[in-house]
């Protein structure tokens, strides 16, 4: 049986509910109207003058292959972030969970690079993997292998999913360390009891407990990925070599703020809502099933 | 502490009606950092001390997109500076913005300040002139791809580092005897579409755009896939596959690897001479852009990059007469000559050039005046007056792409440029659409 409280009258919820409504007005449903509205238009850079063409700044996109390939790019980038970001958190949040002594160094230490803005783990990215000056490179150069992400896909790829999911794996890991905590111990000490080893019980015990946790930050850091992304994207690889790194949010930025293209950039940007939203619903409906709470 | 605050306003406010009312202010906004941003702020404090009427603010808003970007913005939420900087790609998004733009030859006539735009030399001029012949925005900072040799490297290799590399033939050949000798990196470039295709193509006087590159209207269309170009692409591609062209990156990541002495030869603008000369350990020396003796018995001139300055609409007229004034003085020949020397950007009035070779400068710094030369060595053809295409910005991103997959031996130079042709064209007609 659910227990609900109710409100007597209209006057009260309506102002608590309030500020929040008018934070999403103003942040959220002001933008996205305008972003919808001008989609329907090409204007001048400066505003001078607007013309209506409908639906052509969608038609102008969907008709570009090197548009549609971005969903390509975008989709393969999403699921590496959020895999490589997910993954190793769980994993060090484990092992963390096992320490006794000195956690709390362990804790704040790995939470650092969360702190590191986006563009700026770009760059020290970048510097560590430049084709010239890099560390890595260099030593990579020296094992025999000839590192130049300027020039191939797929090591462009690699680069900025990791530069991307460095960061992040500090926010996952406080997530799931919390989550691993609020694990109850006698449930685990039962299955040892039983003669559970200590993978077993992970996965029979933990794992399905802590999903709740792990979903929420499943929708996060697909949303991270999408749209937090491009400044790494910028610092490192600009998109190329080609178009290998060009994903959606990035070519928002590029011909908006590059190519002073608003009615296409408005029009990518509504794109990208439509998907993140239809995303979201899926996870929501489908992989949510799975979660118990 | 309270004592010294109500002082310190007191003073403040005393003394800023003195010089806030009496004075004009001019908001210039522009797009330089470290060393250049420096020398732009000493023009601009010596212009403020050169008279009384007018104060010329400056202030930094980026790198050359940022403060373009910043400048529209501004425009939209009327708030514009008097004076915007922007770079040469730019140029056709300012000239379509009638009503945010004032030609400079109009605000330069109204503020009776003295200026002469037949002072600038043709190439430059050409640039940000209409086809009647008004000058539009002021130039500014200008520059041409050059090609940078490592004496040093050429010596190692077992070469004469005084052979001639005027054309690529030649260039050509030294590459392969490089490459035999030794060295891991023969020839490195800085912006290749502005110098392997852009300044390639008025080089070797074959057009890049129809309707004279774009300025003669708006509905022009790329021709970077012509004969020349390809065959150009095709040896460079070649090179590429051998190890003898290392690509860097799309901007002038190529700098690092020849100011640390790693490359024999290195494609870049000739406003690269202050890195290299602060940074070279080695011998270095400018020779001209080589060209291809099999497309052209004898280049054109080369083309320009760079900025220039805009003068923005909806000021008062008094503001506009102090514009006009700065601008004046900024185009005055002595100003001009100390920008060229210090800067490495070329001397962008005649009388500033001369002034320059007067005062021996060429003399004690070889090789500083080939870009000037190789700029004025003939009157521009349509060819070869410049480049003046809309989006053009994001235009050169796709040129970018399709070269990195001609260097990756991904695409065939035909292959690339024909869908750079074709991307590139979509983009042209959106912005005649945009601006028609």
């Amino acid at each position: 049986m659910e227990k609900r409280v109710t409100f007597k009258g209209w006057l009260l919820p309506l102002l608590l509910i309030a500020p929040q409504v008018l934070i999403s007005a103003v942040f959220f449903f002001y933008p996205a109207g305008q972003a919808v509205w001008q989609s329907l238009f090409i204007p001048d850079p400066f505003g001078l003058s607007a013309q209506f063409v409908g639906l052509g700044n969608f038609e102008f996109l969907l008709g570009d292959p090197y548009y549609r390939a971005s969903f390509v790019t975008t989709a393969v980038f999403s699921l590496l972030v959020t895999l490589c970001s997910m993954v190793p958190a769980l994993f060090l949040a484990v092992i963390a969970d096992r320490l006794i002594k000195g956690s709390g160094i362990y804790r704040t230490l790995l939470i650092w690079p969360y702190a590191v803005a986006p563009a700026v783990a770009g760059v020290l990215w970048m510097f560590m993997f430049n084709t010239r000056v890099g560390v890595v490179s260099w030593y990579l150069g020296q094992l025999g292998y000839d590192w130049n992400h300027v020039l191939n896909d797929n090591e462009a790829m690699g680069l900025v999913v990791v530069a991307s999911a460095w960061g992040r794996i500090s926010y996952n890991f406080l997530f799931f360390f919390a989550a691993l905590q609020s694990v109850p111990r006698s449930v685990i000490e039962a299955a040892a009891i039983d003669g559970a080893h200590f993978w077993r019980r992970f996965f029979g015990i933990v794992l399905p407990l802590i999903t709740p946790t792990a979903f929420f930050l499943l929708v996060v850091n697909v949303v991270y990925a999408f749209f937090e992304t491009f400044g790494v994207i910028h610092t490192i690889t600009a998109g190329g070599p080609q178009q290998a790194t060009t994903i959606l949010v990035y070519k928002v930025f590029a011909d908006g703020f590059v190519g002073q293209d608003l009615g296409s950039s408005s029009a990518q940007s509504v794109i990208l809502l439509l998907v993140v939203g239809l995303l979201t619903v899926i996870q929501f409906k489908y992989v949510e099933k799975r979660v118990h709470y | 502490m309270k004592k010294y605050l109500a002082s310190v306003i007191a003073a403040s406010t005393l003394a800023s009606p003195l010089t806030a009312s009496a004075q004009t202010e001019v908001n210039f906004w522009h797009a330089f950092t470290g060393r250049l941003g420096e020398l732009v702020a000493q023009q601009v404090d010596q212009f403020n001390a050169s008279q009384n009427d007018y104060k010329v603010v400056q202030s930094h808003k980026g790198n050359y997109s940022e403060t373009l970007n910043a400048g529209i913005a501004a425009f939209r939420a009327q708030e514009q500076p008097h004076i915007l900087m922007v770079f040469e790609v730019g140029t056709a998004t300012m000239m379509a913005a009638k009503g945010a733009v004032r030609p400079v030859y109009e605000v330069m006539a109204e503020s009776g300040a003295s200026f002469d735009q037949n002072a600038y030399i043709g190439a430059v001029k050409g640039y940000y002139t209409t086809t009647d012949g008004d000058m539009l925005s002021l130039p500014f900072n200008s520059s041409t791809p050059v090609l940078w040799v490592n004496r040093d490297a050429f010596k190692a290799a077992g070469l004469d580092p005084d052979m001639d590399l005027s054309t690529w033939e030649n260039v050509g050949a030294a590459l392969d005897a490089l490459k035999a000798g030794g060295e891991d990196c023969p020839l490195v470039t800085a912006w290749q579409s502005w110098i392997h295709l852009e300044n390639f193509s008025a080089y070797h006087n074959v057009p890049f755009a129809s309707k004279e590159n774009g300025f003669a209207g708006l509905d022009t269309e790329l021709m970077l896939n012509g004969p020349a170009q390809i065959a150009h692409l095709t040896a460079m591609q070649d090179w590429a596959k051998e190890g003898k062209f290392i690509y860097t990156g799309r901007r002038n990541e190529g700098g690092a690897n020849f100011r640390s002495g790693e490359c024999a030869l290195f494609t870049e603008s000739s406003a690269g001479y202050a890195g290299i000369k602060a940074e070279a350990e080695f011998d270095f020396e400018v020779r001209p852009l080589p060209y291809w003796k099999a497309v052209t018995e004898e280049p054109q001139n080369t083309i320009i990059g760079g900025a220039s300055l805009w003068v923005m609409s909806g000021h008062e007229a008094d503001e506009y007469k102090g514009v006009g004034e700065f601008l004046s003085f900024l185009s005055s020949s002595d100003v001009q000559a100390a920008w060229h020397q210090n800067t490495g950007y070329l001397p962008i009035t005649a009388e500033a050039g001369e002034a320059t070779r007067a005062a021996g400068f060429y003399d004690q710094n070889p090789g500083t005046d080939v870009a000037v030369k190789q700029m004025t060595a003939k009157q521009p053809t349509a060819n070869s007056k410049g480049l003046r295409l809309g989006s053009f910005d994001q235009i050169r991103g796709i040129i970018d792409e399709e070269l990195e997959a001609i260097w990756a031996g991904d695409k065939s130079p035909q292959e690339a440029m024909d869908s750079a042709k074709s991307r590139g064209d979509a983009l042209l007609r959106r912005f005649e659409q945009a601006n028609g």
